[in-house]
């Protein structure tokens, strides 16, 4: 049996209300009055594409081995390189081995469905028993559009693989079509759309139908047959297009508009996700990607779902959440309006690509070593233990801090030190397995802080250094928050 | 067994600039001017000068780089001239280079000087620090700031003793309002205002807890000293002041990697005062030092340091502060000409600036005399340190008016 072993979500902590975006654009273009309803999920000033997909794939990977996973298919329309593989960048992160085979998915908003085809091809052969696939966006509107309204960030990941399948691939059905809805050459930030009727009628209201004809007809199904369908369609009229398909309200799967927004190459993975956080075993669930074209996957949910219940996936993201109620705030978070940043803005230092390569997993996936002798774990990797009782030489082995959690010793919010959101937040953090670093803290306010919260990891973008062409990671403390609470 | 260098060095001249933004002063201009105080303080012709060290911090970004600034500016005639840097303790560096060439016999009259022209840097503050601890730094250090810092230390201290913020703030801003009283006196200092509490305590902040005027002056500045060997100081001073003690400890970054650090107290600024103490013969430190110049770059670090010394019990410094104990008429008055506080802070001139304001508080010769203590001072301490939270390079000079 091939087919889905694992899920997982993120979706960033701010919320814009899309009355706040309104209330500051309206006057410039009223008729996205019909669109300024609801919230959308924005990306921390920190945050982009790239390290979404590491957070939803670690959601993910909750209890998996790192070690088992022997691919990993990136997926997303506003990956960070354009050259400079994305999937090994995130790879790297999620601290996989080095023998896996790595692909970005991009270009298309179908890239998600498309590449977890490929996984499930991938599987059936000898050589790949574990895949990752992630689709991830984080699509930027010109401000004044309704697609500033609509667009909104998230990520979703899934394991394929052979063992332990918690959803059984039955079938896909494919269709290519160079629908040029939304366009974006090299260069530029911002997609252009046609209008939008033509969109859902001539696009979605054909492609989809279409692509529904040809899976059921290839696998002798009606509409009555799927206890969920998943249709990555954005529009506020989802239930009435899925009633216009053959579908009742109880089959359609939520698109998440009036909460998260259209989050591009990741929305159908997104809501295939929500869905499998609902599912029973035995449920038939459709999902359909679009995007100059689509696909069409088939699934039936088997016993194993109940094994997986404890990610943090769609639910409880959507349970954490903080209002971003500043419009500039998200203008300047999204690099859209130039501030005075001052000489801490604008001298960066030079990164050494040297640097980055020969430090590997100890900037990627915050590998540190822990002494044999003492068992002191350290960050950086030491070749002389830290721990003045020790202080063997050569006795350490590889040790990840990425999945440890810690408490803060002591910390600062600090307004001289340049940051996109004032103060900078950082402090020593120690680790509840020993060990203790200097460490960003994000997603969070001052006011909030306190000696001995405890936080876990959260891969963030540290610095862009735009005169070489780089963007740098690292890790960054965060937080725990009860998502029961 | 090594026996220390306690009365084998003297200095007998030296000299020290205003602090300050000095705009129209260039790096050349501070040296020049205060080698120049320094040889008529000493009477001391420039050729019988045998070695020089040279201590500047922030190389690349205002003197320049390595020894040649010093020798260029001087016309130091091909003696053997060194730069010294080592964060916050530069310029006490560049005196124990100094003193060590003297004591050795290798030289008879040596030259330590420090300058920093900070001014020209384009920072308020302190320059960021990048690649300071290498060049993989970079990708894993937050964008640290010495208030950053030094803040940290005191929200943990804050949390540690109990002290509510505004409890916390209060105490913090005594140490700086005393400061500003002396400094206010001290026509070389850099910030010559005297603010009322309420005016330090509700300042805007630079670093959580650290308001504006828990933060050091940034200046450009240089001062020199002359030392020779003691039992030739007096063939050019009636004077002169003894070395009694020079000592440097830098942790081994243990702070920064591992929790045996509790943040709350300086561990290079403990083992530097001990073997300070041990070197100039003190045993009951509270007692017998009776004047302080200590590394105030944050009211929350000389806190932390007159624990850390052993002059306030540990975890108790508050109530000597709220005493007074520190103040110009207390027992042991601390930053009598201002401090990093109020005299300002150029790198590479604070430790020799912090020897100058001894060394003329130990003669009696305090400018303008109202400054002069009237405790009759024999031993006074300066102690710098600077780096990295964690990780602090920390040096204690003890020096005498008796052998």
């Amino acid at each position: 049996m091939i087919g889905i072993t694992s899920y997982g979500a993120y979706i960033p902590r701010y919320r814009l209300n899309r009355k706040t975006i309104f209330a500051a654009m309206g006057w410039f273009n009223a008729a996205t009055a019909g669109v300024a309803r609801g919230e959308k999920a924005v990306a921390n000033y920190d945050e982009d594409s790239m390290t979404m997909a590491v957070a939803a794939s670690s959601d993910c990977l909750n209890g998996c081995s790192r070690k088992d996973i022997d691919g990993l298919y990136l997926c997303s329309t506003t990956l960070p390189y354009v050259e400079r593989q994305n999937a090994a960048i995130c790879s790297e992160a999620l601290a996989f081995r080095s023998d896996i085979r790595t692909a970005d998915f991009t270009a298309s908003l179908k890239s998600g469905t498309t590449a977890l085809i490929a996984a499930l091809d991938a599987v059936r052969g000898d050589d790949i028993s574990n895949l990752l696939v992630c689709a991830t966006d984080s699509r930027q509107g010109k401000p004044g559009s309704a697609m500033e309204h609509t667009f909104g960030d998230g990520a979703a990941s899934l394991i394929v693989g052979k063992d332990s399948v918690i959803a059984e691939f039955k079938g896909s059905y494919s269709l290519t079509r160079d629908f040029p809805d939304y366009r974006r050459i090299q260069e530029e930030r911002f997609p252009h759309s046609w209008e939008e009727r033509w969109i859902r009628d001539e696009g979605y209201m054909k492609i989809i139908p279409s692509l529904i004809e040809g899976l059921c007809k290839k696998y002798n199904l009606a509409s009555g047959d799927f206890a969920k369908v998943v249709i990555s369609y954005p529009g506020r009229d989802l239930k009435n297009v899925c009633k216009r398909l053959g579908f009742d309200e109880g089959q359609v799967q939520d698109n998440m508009l009036a909460t998260v927004g259209d989050t591009g190459s990741a929305l159908g993975l997104m809501m295939f996700v929500a869905a499998l956080e609902e599912a029973n075993p035995g449920d038939t669930i459709l999902v359909c990607g679009y995007g100059n074209g689509g696909d069409a996957l088939l699934f039936e949910v088997t016993d194993e779902i109940e094994k997986i219940r404890d990610r943090q996936g769609i639910k409880g993201h959507l349970a954490v959440k903080k209002d971003l109620d500043n419009y500039n705030k998200y203008l300047v978070f999204r690099d859209l309006l130039p501030v005075e940043v001052g000489i801490r803005g604008e001298e960066i230092t030079m990164a050494r690509m040297s640097v980055t390569s020969r430090e590997g997993q100890t900037l990627a996936a915050l590998s540190g070593s822990r002494c044999t002798a003492c068992g002191t774990p350290q960050y950086p990797k030491q070749r002389i233990c830290i721990n003045p009782e020790c202080g063997a030489i050569d006795q350490m082995e590889d040790y990840f801090f990425f999945d440890k959690n810690g408490r803060i010793n002591s910390y600062t919010g600090d307004n001289l030190a340049f940051s996109w959101d004032p103060p900078a937040m950082y402090g020593f953090i120690d680790f509840n397995e020993g060990g203790r670093l200097y460490l960003d803290i994000t997603d969070t306010d001052l006011e909030s802080l306190k000696v001995g919260m405890p936080v876990r990891m959260t891969f963030r973008r540290k610095f862009v250094d735009r005169q070489r062409g780089v963007y740098a990671y690292f890790w960054k403390a965060i937080p725990i928050v009860d998502t029961n609470a | 067994m090594a026996t220390g260098i306690k009365n084998k060095v003297a200095i007998i001249g030296m000299g020290c600039t205003r602090f300050g933004e000095l705009w129209d002063k260039s790096a050349q201009d501070l040296m020049v001017d205060a080698f120049k105080e320094a040889i008529e303080d000493g009477g001391v012709d420039p050729k019988d000068i045998g070695a020089a060290w040279f201590g500047s911090c922030f190389d690349e970004v205002n003197v320049g780089k390595g020894a040649i600034p010093l020798a260029r500016a001087l016309k130091l005639p091909n003696i053997p001239v060194t730069r010294v840097e080592n964060f916050c303790t530069t310029g006490t560096e560049a005196l124990r280079g100094a003193c060590y060439a003297v004591a050795s016999g290798a030289c008879d009259v040596a030259l330590a000087l420090g300058a920093e022209k900070l001014k020209d840097t384009g920072y308020g503050g302190l320059p960021d620090f990048g690649t300071m601890l290498g060049t993989e730094n970079l990708f894993y250090t937050p964008n640290l700031t010495a208030p950053g810092m030094f803040g940290m230390v005191a929200n943990a201290y804050f949390e540690k003793y109990g002290l509510s913020r505004d409890e916390g703030k209060r105490v913090l801003s005594r140490i700086s309002y005393k400061s500003h009283q002396n400094g206010a006196m001290n026509p070389r200092a850099h910030l010559r205002r005297a603010p009322s509490m309420d005016v330090l305590i509700n300042a805007p902040i630079v670093a959580d807890p650290l308001g504006l005027f828990d933060c050091c002056g940034v200046s450009d500045g240089a001062a020199a000293a002359i030392v020779v060997p003691a039992d030739k100081a007096k063939e050019y001073r009636p004077d002169p002041i003894y070395i009694k003690a020079l000592q440097l400890s830098l942790t081994p970054a243990t702070g920064i990697g591992h929790q045996s650090w509790d943040g709350i107290h300086f561990e290079s600024t403990r083992i530097a005062g001990i073997n300070a103490y041990k070197e100039a013969g003190i045993e009951k430190p509270r007692e017998e030092v009776n004047l302080m110049e200590v590394h105030d770059c944050f009211s929350i670090s000389e806190l932390l340091t007159y624990e850390s010394l052993q002059i306030s019990p540990i975890g108790k410094a508050r109530y000597d502060i709220e005493d007074g104990f520190y103040d110009l008429d207390g027992q042991v008055p601390c930053q009598s000409d201002g401090g990093l506080k109020c005299f300002g802070h150029p790198i590479g001139a604070t430790g020799i600036r912090m020897a100058y304001e001894i060394y003329k508080q130990l003669q009696g010769k305090a400018e303008p005399s109202q400054r002069q203590l009237q405790n009759d001072p024999r031993l006074g301490l300066a102690h710098n340190h600077g780096g990295i939270c964690g990780s602090l390079v920390a040096s204690v000079a003890i020096l005498g008016n008796e052998v």
